[in-house]
């Protein structure tokens, strides 16, 4: 068995005075893909934005228990978040390329994390491009806007740039819902890809996906974790009769 | 149901006669400057009225020099935009991007109140208190020196200071709403990436709210270049070239001063002023429009 790369115990998220997530247990192995499934509004993506703390963002938002990345607990006061996200990459619903140059885009990260030298910088936003299986497309034209990209390209720059500060584990959150079919097929095979190198962590609200990519599955509902296990376990035995209806399509 | 449909058409009318009364009156007032501002231009010469500097309308042998009042209006309004805009810029980020507290809402009114406050307020602030301050500065730095025309304070910083103040608020409030235009999902992914809030506003948020930040500065640039009460006030009278402890007349000041009593060709100096003011006007607006149009693309 893989190593666990997350390790969540006892977790408690709160809005004000809503519980959006009760007593969250789960462990996220390193290099595999885990999907979060579950119906609108069951806390999965809150789930995912406790992982990289952006859920700091949401003044209301509270969080109770113990999230462990790499052994450290990342709501320790000590944490820097900086660095945190830095280590814990995301990839967002919507493509949200910055109004800059495709390569701007890319050496942003690494930019702010400090990294100035010219040759290092290309030779990064090189690499990331080749790793978000974008490279070949735009490689000609790395100093035109990012935002002059078609959708499905825009979002495989996000996960470029998402690379580009050398993270260990990717957050995507829904990446593939505002795309079509034939960009969504490019970024799954691209995540089959990314999981020989990283953890990656994805919310979807499409099963078929979390069937055909992840190795993980957890389902989500009413803020809590129902079923966690091997994906195929999940789909071919569920053990509880609400993860069976909702992937046999009752609800949701 | 005829009633109502001629209703509609006399409303739609009235609508319309309302609206050409604006592009009516752009059309006169340039049709009328260009009239009274071109004579003066034939009388004395293209190049002598604008490049020559001495202004003596009422000598035995008069000059109309405007050189240094077309100057001095330059200098003074980029002088006041180049301190507006960082002040205007940072105090905007931090109405917009820092303070979700009560501080942010009394900032936000204070430079509201700062808009609404009328220039001649701004004079009598001038003249109270940055030109005694000036006049101190004036006798330090000129104590010795037998060329210097003392001021009294009456100075081409105080006019500066003044104006500076008296844009920022176009600055701050443009400024503010292009940063709140700036979508959420762009900060996100900055922070998402590392990078801190201040790291954020700056290489993020501030260069795509720039457009806009860009059309306060424009509108900036349009008051202060059209301010002619407060700059009479504080800037004393005298046509000088813009150094900054100078007294000064820029083009609006020159005309308020001047026009009451001016005849002749002395007047007909004076529209040409006004010509030049409002050519300059015209520019700045016609940069704002290009501004936008580029924002839209």
């Amino acid at each position: 068995m893989e190593n666990t790369k997350i390790e969540v115990k006892d977790l408690n998220l709160y809005y004000g005075d809503h519980k959006a997530l009760k007593n969250i247990n789960i462990d996220i192995k390193e290099k595999a893909i885990t999907a979060f499934i579950g119906p609108s509004g069951c806390g999965k993506s809150s789930f995912l934005k406790t992982l990289n703390r952006m859920n700091d963002l949401v003044d209301v938002a509270r969080v109770e228990g113990l999230v462990n990345i790499n052994g450290k607990d990342i709501y320790d006061e000590k944490t820097d978040v900086t660095l945190l996200r830095k280590e814990v990459g995301m990839v967002f619903q919507q493509p949200n390329p910055f109004p800059m140059s495709i390569y701007d885009n890319v050496a942003y990260g690494p930019r702010i994390h400090g990294i100035k030298d010219k040759k290092r910088l290309d030779k990064i936003v090189e690499n990331s491009l080749k790793g978000a299986a974008i490279y070949d497309e735009v490689k000609d034209r790395l100093k035109k806007s990012a935002l002059s990209l078609s959708g499905g390209q825009q979002q495989r720059i996000c996960i470029a740039r998402a690379l580009a500060v050398e993270p260990d584990i990717i957050l995507m959150d829904e990446p593939t819902s505002a795309l079509d079919p034939i960009s969504t097929s490019k970024i799954e095979d691209l995540m089959e890809e990314l999981k020989k190198k990283y953890t990656v962590v994805i919310v979807t609200h499409n099963m078929q996906q979390a069937a055909r990519i992840s190795d993980y599955t957890a389902f989500f509902l009413n803020g809590e974790i129902v079923e966690y296990g091997k994906t195929n376990d999940i789909f071919s035995y569920p053990k509880d009769k609400r993860t069976e209806d909702y992937i046999t399509g009752r609800f949701g | 149901m005829k009633t109502k449909a001629i209703i509609e058409k006399i409303a739609h009318i009235i609508f319309l006669i309302s609206a050409v009364v604006a592009i009516f009156a752009v059309g006169a007032i340039t049709i009328f400057m260009f009239i009274k501002g071109t004579p003066a231009f034939k009388s004395i010469g293209f190049l002598d009225l604008l490049f020559k500097s001495e202004w003596a309308p009422t000598a035995t042998n008069p000059t109309y020099g405007i050189a240094y009042i077309i100057l001095s209006s330059i200098v003074a309004t980029f002088s006041a935009i180049i301190i507006s805009i960082p002040i205007g810029l940072l105090t905007a980020v931090y109405i917009a991007e820092m303070a979700n507290n009560k501080l942010g809402e009394i900032v936000r009114t204070a430079v509201e109140l700062l808009a609404a406050i009328p220039s001649v307020i701004y004079g009598l602030l001038g003249i109270m208190i940055l030109n005694p301050l000036m006049y101190k500065l004036e006798r330090l730095i000129f104590i010795n020196n037998p060329n210097h025309q003392f001021t009294g304070g009456s100075n081409l910083l105080s006019a500066i200071i003044v104006l500076a103040l008296m844009i920022l608020p176009t600055i701050v409030s443009v400024s503010v709403s292009s940063l709140n235009a700036v979508s959420d999902k762009l900060r996100s992914a900055s922070l998402a990436l590392g990078a801190s809030k201040i790291q954020s506003i700056f290489s993020v948020v501030i260069p795509a709210a720039k457009s806009g930040i860009l059309t306060g500065a424009v509108l900036g640039i349009g008051r202060a270049l059209g301010e002619a009460m407060a700059i009479n006030m504080v800037a004393g009278g005298v046509v000088n070239f813009p150094l900054p402890f100078n007294s000064i007349r820029t083009l609006t000041t020159q005309l308020v001063s001047e026009i009451a009593y001016s005849s002749g060709l002395h007047r007909q100096v004076l529209f040409t002023v006004g010509l030049i003011l409002y050519l300059f006007i015209m520019f700045v607006n016609f940069c704002l429009l290009k501004v936008r149009k580029k924002e839209e693309d």
